[in-house]
C-alpha cells in the first residue's frame, strides 16, 4: 500500500487513505461497490448455467447467436462514451464500439429468429406432408 | 428520478435476457426468447441513451444506423455461413468491450490520475486483454472457417509454439498487474499500449495452431471471452446490467465448450495448445487399405429394403450442401414406409449444433434430429447407416486404438449397424489425419463423390422410374 503511493501528494494518499477508511465517495472516484458487483457476477453466472444447461441441444447454434446479441449489451458503455462531453478521440472509439455492437444486436437477433423459424413443429411438418 | 428509472429500465432488462434463455430450451417457445432479448435490449439501450450525461445525440445515431446497415446483410448469410458469422460477431463484441475499456483509460488519465483507482485499473487491463484477445482471435478463426487464402486452414505449428503464445500472455499479465500498482508511473503511458498490443497478437497466434475440427470448441471458448469481456466492461463502468448480460454469455460459452470438449474426450488446454491433426498426418500415410464401393442401384436397393436408416451427417454434408437432397431422399424413404433418423454428434461441423440448423433448414422435421447418446442404443437395429461427409465422429477406433488422436472421444456407433453406406468426396483422411476403421469393414460400401450429386442419384433411382 505505502509503495504503491510513493510519489502521490500527500493530499492524494490522505484522501486515499479516507476513502478506503469510510468507503465514502471522494470527488472524482466514487467509491465503487465492488463486492455487490462480484456478487452480482457471481450469482448471474450460476443463473446462466442453470439456464442454458436445460436449453436444447437442436438449438445450441441459435443459442450461441441469441447470447451474441445479449453480450452485445457492451452498447450501454458505448453509448456513454460515445455520447459524453468528452475528448473527441475518447467519443470517436466509442462510435466505433457503438457500431459494433449495434451490428450485433441487429444481426444477432435477426439471424437467432430466422433460425428459429426454421425448426419446425413436429405435428405441423407431418400435417405438411399429408402423412 | 432519472437514475432511479434507469436502474429499474435495467433490472427489467436482465430479467427479460433471463427469461430469453429460458425460453430456448424448446424450440416451441423459443422465438418467444428473442422477443423477450430485443425487448431487453431496446430498453437497456432507451435507457441509456436518456441519461443526463449523454449529450452529443448525433454520435449516437450515425452509428447505430451504420450497425443497422451492416448488421442486416449480416443475418441474411446463407445458413452454411452461420459458423463464420458467429465467429464475426465475436469479434465485434470483443473489439466495442477493448475500444471502451481504452476509451475509458485514457478519458481517466486526461481527467487526473485519482480516477485511476486499482479496482479500475484492474478491470480495464482484465476488459482489454479479453476483449482485443477475443477480437483477433475470433477474426482469424471467422477467416479459417470462410476459408479465406491468406489464412492457412491448416494448423500452422513451429517450434516453442506454446512458449511463445505463454510468454506474450505472462508478459501482458504482468504489465498488467504492475499497472494495477502504478497506475501513475512514467512508463504507465507505455505499459498500457504494450498490453493492448500483447493481446492483439495473443488473439491472432492462439488461433494459427487451430485445425477446423475444433473449431466448435474455440468458437464456445471465444464466445465465453466475448461475455467476460462485457462483464469486466461492467465492472469498469459499475454497471450492473453489463455484468448479468456479459455472465450469460460468458456461462454459455463455458457450457458450450465443456460440452464441445466432453464430445471429444479432450480438455480446454488440449483444444487450445495441441494442435490437433498436424503430428499424426505423416504417421497414417503409410499403410494403404482397400475400399469396397458400391453402386448408386445397389445403395438404392438396400435402402428401400431398410426397416430403419440412420443418416449420419457431418461437415462434408455442409460443404456439399447435400442437405436438401438428403432431406428428399428421405423423403422418399419414408414414403415406402422406412423410419429414418439423423444422428447428430455433438462436434458434427464447424459449431455447436450446426447441423441441427443445416438439416432444419433443409425442412427436416426437429423430432428426427436425434442426439449421439440417444440413437446409440438403437445402433445394432439400424438395417442402413448412411454417413454423408461425417468421419471422425463415426471412427471406431475411437473405442479402441490408444494411438489415435481421437482415442476415447464417443461416437456415434456407425460400425453396429447392418449395412453402412458411407459417402465420400476422395479418399484422403479426415480432419484428424487418420484413416477410418468403419470404412474397411465388411459391411461397409463406399460411394465416392460428392455429397449433393451422389445422393441426388440415388433419389432419381425412386423419383424418376429407374426403380423397379
Amino acid at each position: 500500500m505505502s509503495r504503491a503511493l510513493e510519489g502521490m501528494d500527500p493530499a492524494a494518499v490522505l484522501q486515499e487513505a479516507a476513502h478506503a477508511a469510510t468507503g465514502a465517495a471522494t470527488h472524482g472516484a466514487p467509491a465503487l461497490d465492488y463486492w455487490s458487483m462480484l456478487f452480482v457476477f457471481v450469482l448471474s453466472t450460476f443463473i446462466g448455467i442453470g439456464v442454458i444447461r436445460r436449453v436444447s441441444r437442436l438449438l445450441h447454434t441459435p443459442l450461441m447467436s441469441l447470447t451474441n446479441a445479449i453480450s452485445a449489451i457492451a452498447v450501454v458503455g458505448a453509448i456513454l462514451v460515445a455520447g459524453g462531453e468528452f475528448p473527441l478521440a475518447i467519443r470517436v472509439l466509442g462510435a466505433i464500439a457503438l457500431f459494433a455492437s449495434v451490428t450485433n444486436i441487429v444481426s444477432g437477433f435477426l439471424i437467432t429468429d430466422r433460425m428459429l423459424k426454421m425448426f419446425k413443429d413436429p405435428n405441423a411438418a407431418k400435417g405438411a406432408a399429408k402423412k | 428520478m432519472i437514475a432511479a428509472l434507469v436502474q429499474l429500465a435495467y433490472v427489467v432488462g436482465t430479467v427479460l435476457f433471463v427469461l430469453s434463455l429460458a425460453w430456448m430450451n424448446d424450440p416451441k417457445t423459443a422465438r418467444k426468447g428473442v422477443a423477450a432479448g430485443v425487448a431487453g435490449m431496446v430498453l437497456a439501450i432507451l435507457a441509456t441513451w436518456v441519461q443526463p450525461s449523454v449529450v452529443h445525440h448525433l454520435w449516437i445515431i450515425i452509428p447505430i444506423a451504420l450497425g443497422v446497415a451492416v448488421g442486416v446483410p449480416l443475418s441474411r448469410v446463407p445458413i452454411t455461413a452461420v459458423p463464420q458469422r458467429t465467429a464475426l460477431s465475436h469479434a465485434f463484441g470483443g473489439l466495442a468491450a477493448g475500444l471502451v475499456g481504452t476509451a475509458k483509460y485514457y478519458l481517466w488519465v486526461s481527467e487526473g490520475p485519482e480516477n485511476l483507482t486499482k479496482f479500475r485499473v484492474g478491470a480495464i487491463v482484465l476488459e482489454v486483454i479479453l476483449g482485443f484477445l477475443t477480437f483477433t482471435g475470433s477474426l482469424m478463426a471467422a477467416g479459417k472457417l470462410q476459408g479465406l487464402r491468406w489464412i492457412p486452414q491448416r494448423p500452422v505449428t513451429y517450434p516453442l509454439q506454446n512458449a511463445t503464445n505463454l510468454l506474450l500472455l505472462t508478459t501482458a499479465a504482468v504489465l498488467g498487474v504492475a499497472l494495477v500498482l502504478h497506475p501513475t508511473a512514467p512508463w504507465a503511458a507505455y505499459a498500457f499500449p504494450a498490453i493492448l498490443a500483447l493481446a492483439l497478437s495473443f488473439g491472432v497466434l492462439l488461433i494459427i495452431p487451430i485445425g477446423g475440427a475444433d473449431m466448435p470448441t474455440v468458437i464456445s471458448i471465444l464466445n465465453s471471452y466475448a461475455g467476460l469481456s462485457a462483464v469486466a466492461m461492467g465492472f469498469v463502468l459499475d454497471n450492473k446490467l453489463l455484468i448479468t448480460a456479459g455472465a450469460l454469455d460468458g456461462a454459455s460459452g463455458l457450457i458450450l465448450s465443456i460440452i464441445m470438449c466432453r464430445a471429444m474426450n479432450r480438455s480446454f488446454t488440449n483444444v487450445l495448445f495441441g494442435a490437433f491433426g498436424q503430428v499424426q498426418a505423416a504417421a497414417a500415410a503409410g499403410e494403404q487399405k482397400a475400399y469396397k464401393e458400391e453402386t448408386i442401384e445397389g445403395a438404392a436397393q438396400a435402402l428401400e429394403q431398410a426397416s430403419l436408416v440412420v443418416i449420419v451427417p457431418g461437415y462434408g454434408m455442409a460443404v456439399a450442401q447435400a442437405q436438401h437432397k438428403i432431406r428428399e431422399l428421405a423423403d422418399q424413404l419414408k414414403k415406402r414406409g422406412v423410419v429414418v433418423k439423423y444422428a447428430i454428434h455433438p462436434v458434427a461441423g464447424r459449431m455447436p449444433g450446426h447441423m441441427n440448423v443445416l438439416l432444419a433448414e433443409a425442412d427436416v422435421p426437429y423430432t428426427d434430429l436425434v442426439e449421439m447418446d440417444d440413437i446409440n442404443s438403437d445402433m445394432p437395429q439400424c438395417d442402413v447407416c448412411l454417413v454423408v461427409g461425417a468421419n471422425d465422429v463415426v471412427n471406431p477406433a475411437a473405442r479402441h486404438d490408444k494411438s489415435t488422436p481421437i482415442y476415447g472421444m464417443p461416437i456415434i456407433d456407425a460400425d453396429k449397424a447392418r449395412m453402412v453406406f458411407a459417402i465420400k468426396r476422395g479418399k484422403a483422411p479426415g480432419f484428424a489425419g487418420i484413416d477410418n476403421e468403419l470404412y474397411f469393414q465388411d459391411k461397409t460400401f463406399m460411394l465416392f463423390g460428392d455429397a449433393k450429386s451422389v445422393i441426388g442419384e440415388v433419389v432419381k433411382q425412386f423419383s424418376g422410374g429407374g426403380m423397379h
